[in-house]
């Protein structure tokens, strides 16, 4: 089942990204 | 006695709010608009006709064109702007002696926003010209590049979300991880 056939799906993805992408950014960064 | 940066950053949240506003316009109403006005056309429905034909083709313009010119606008604005370099937040912030986080979250916004830009001419745009008949396609060409359009709009709409988030964090901070 792909998320972004739904758009519940598409949002959530978006916000479990942006989360994801804040860990890496703060991670590479190393502050 | 004008801030010319002040008036490309401007414009460049205009455009933006013009390219993701039609985007959401897209996946929260066409693309169900469409698939309702299919489902009955058969029943009485008037069909899809109207808006593949009137609606359709004017918003992908005025979506391409935002989308380049937001991309342009905020490209010209890391040149100009003191506390940015092009270079340094392509790089995240990461190259100098010193790692610049403004840069690390500016970058991450910068290559969201530049892979949703490259999804808009390279995915979305050539397959709706095949979904909408301005190219010729078989029928099993379009329903191919209706996919393709299709899972591409929602794949800028969920990155959508974490580019916002770091564009504003940048002159902010993150929500998350703090």
């Amino acid at each position: 089942m792909n998320p972004l056939d739904s758009l519940g799906g598409t949002v959530a993805a978006g916000f479990v990204l942006a989360i994801v992408l804040s860990y890496v950014a703060k991670a590479l960064a190393g502050v | 006695m004008i801030d010319f940066d002040f008036l490309v950053r401007w414009l460049h949240i205009v455009v933006g709010v013009m390219w993701i506003g039609l985007l959401y316009f897209f996946n929260f109403v066409q693309v169900p608009a469409l698939a309702q006005a299919n489902a009955e056309a058969s029943s009485g429905g008037p069909g899809p006709a109207a808006i593949t034909k009137y609606v359709a083709p004017r918003a992908l313009f005025w979506f391409r064109y935002a989308a380049l010119v937001t991309w342009l606008t905020g490209a010209y604005y890391l040149l100009a702007a003191p506390q940015y370099s092009l270079h340094g937040v392509f790089t995240l912030g990461l190259m100098g002696e010193t790692v610049n986080f403004q840069h690390t979250l500016m970058g991450f916004g910068a290559w969201l926003g530049t892979i949703m830009l490259i999804n808009v001419w390279m995915l979305i745009w050539p397959n709706q010209k095949r979904v909408l008949g301005l190219v010729q396609a078989t029928d099993a060409e379009k329903a191919k590049a209706r996919r393709v359009a299709f899972l591409a709009s929602r794949t800028n709409t969920m990155l959508s979300i974490p580019m916002l988030m770091f564009m504003q964090a940048s002159n902010h901070k993150l929500p998350f991880f703090m």
